[in-house]
């Protein structure tokens, strides 16, 4: 076929039947796909393509970004902002005095160690006003108080720390997060013990609560009852109601 | 006598027709984790004229209680979107595109002219190339308004591991504004976009789409 015995017009005509076929097509392709997405099976509770690219952003996040040397901001005492109490799951029985941590190493089914909050207080204590981060998109500033999650683990659970995982339960095993090592045993995770220079409030998560600035608030557990240092990946409670695992930021 | 011009690359109009899909569904999905902390207003004074938004917005459009899905669909496309802005940007700088598009000395007074003439009023539209004044600004603009939604979008997204990019935006809570407000602009454009292509009519949205309009073969040679 030669153009030349065609006039601009009707080379216009073609131009424009040809392209407008492509960008129909295009569109069909697109909205098929979004089907076809919208379609597919979900992995805890989000569509499983979705779930490959979180695992895949970890990766690229994991290699290539994250470093414990990457810190938290950290602010003065008057920026402190009022920090809401989001969140009870795990916290419906009665806190009282038989409240203890118990700690299983990497390797064993059973607890080492079964701790007064007393055995945590006693290790160096840190004190950090950091910003703490929901998904839900708010964030608030807080003065936490309590023991470096690194200095726990070398003292109660040494060698733990070549775990790939820490998993933290609620004692009644109903609010339960993972963490993977590197994040855990970041500088600014703590045991906290102390908001904003006062023992924690059973709504904050007394008497022992982890504050992981790396994470998202939905990993920063209340009221820890259970520390197991772990090879395979813990189940963790928003992850199965469809958000990221790793949840770093 | 009729001649056939050249008004788009090739390169061009595809980026342009993916970028429509993957920014849309990034404002989708950007609207459903936006719904879990609805916080901006717009206001005088300590009265707020319009909140982001009314609860009608959200049932109409089904955007509520979705956050987990929005985070999964905005951090997947999140990366079409990079892709597709970064490879258009590399394209037009390195094929000197940019030229036609860029603004110049003279666009700023002049793109005050074309909105007079758009808006009515008998004032004669300056001689322009591809582009004219208003429109060397305005997608110039949206151009820079796609980087700092991709710079401000990792700054949320990474604000730790990133914290010196939080910081140049002013901090976490900051850059969660910017990256809002960001968006809105591009609805803004949005609209005006499509009542100028509806205004400028069909030989201009053909042209969009084939790349090539039908030009007077004297007017043509009178350009040159």
């Amino acid at each position: 076929m030669s153009n030349s015995k065609l006039t601009p017009e009707e080379i216009m005509a073609q131009k424009t039947r040809r392209s407008f076929l492509a960008l129909g097509a295009g569109a069909a392709a697109a909205i098929a796909g979004w089907e076809w997405l919208d379609h597919q099976p979900e992995e805890y509770s989000t569509l499983a393509p979705l779930r490959k690219v979180f695992a895949a952003n970890e990766g690229v996040v994991r290699n290539v970004l994250y470093s414990n040397s990457h810190l938290a901001p950290v602010f003065p005492k008057s920026a402190i902002t009022e920090q809401k109490e989001n969140g009870a799951d795990g916290l419906d029985d009665d806190l009282d005095d038989t409240w203890r941590l118990e700690v299983v190493p990497r390797g064993s089914d059973d607890p080492s160690h079964t701790l007064t909050v007393d055995a945590v207080k006693a290790l160096p204590k840190y004190e950090q006003i950091i910003e703490f981060k929901c998904v839900e998109g708010w964030s608030a500033i807080s003065h936490f108080a309590g023991a470096r999650f690194s200095d726990f683990t070398a003292k109660f659970a040494p060698g733990s720390e070549n775990a790939a995982y820490a998993g933290l339960l609620t004692p009644d095993a109903e609010y339960y997060v993972g963490l993977d090592m590197p994040s855990a045993l970041h500088p600014q995770t703590l045991l906290a013990y102390e908001m904003n220079g006062q023992p924690l409030t059973e709504g904050h998560g007394a008497p022992l609560r982890l504050v992981i600035p790396v994470k998202y608030g939905i990993k920063n557990i209340k009221r820890i009852g259970r520390i197991e240092y772990t090879d395979t990946r813990p189940d963790d409670f928003w992850h199965e109601r469809g958000y990221d695992y790793y949840s770093g930021l | 006598m009729k001649v056939l011009v050249e008004k788009h690359k090739l390169a061009t109009r595809w980026f342009h027709w993916l970028n429509f899909p993957i920014l849309s569904l990034m404002i989708y999905s950007g609207l459903l984790i936006y719904w879990a902390n609805d916080v901006y207003t717009v206001g005088v004074g300590g009265l707020t004229v319009f909140h982001f938004f009314p609860d009608w917005v959200y049932e109409s459009l089904g955007l509520g209680r979705k956050l987990s899905k929005g985070m999964a669909l905005h951090f997947a496309f999140g990366w079409l979107f990079a892709f597709n802005g970064i490879a258009y940007v590399l394209y037009t700088a390195l094929s000197g595109e940019w030229r036609e598009l860029v603004p110049q000395k003279k666009s700023f007074a002049e793109a005050l002219e074309v909105v007079k003439h758009d808006l009515g009023l008998k004032v004669p539209l300056p001689a322009q190339g591809n582009y004219n004044a208003a429109q060397r600004i305005t997608y110039s603009a949206i151009i820079v308004m796609g980087a700092l939604s991709l710079i401000s979008g990792l700054a949320i997204y990474k604000p730790i591991q990133l914290n010196w990019l939080a910081g140049l935006l002013g901090g976490y809570k900051a850059a969660r504004f910017e990256h809002f407000w960001l968006t809105m602009g591009y609805l803004g454009f949005f609209l005006i976009h499509i009542g100028q292509v509806i205004k400028a009519g069909w030989p201009n949205f053909r042209s969009m789409v084939t790349g090539f309009d039908l030009a007077d073969a004297a007017e043509v040679k009178n350009v040159e």
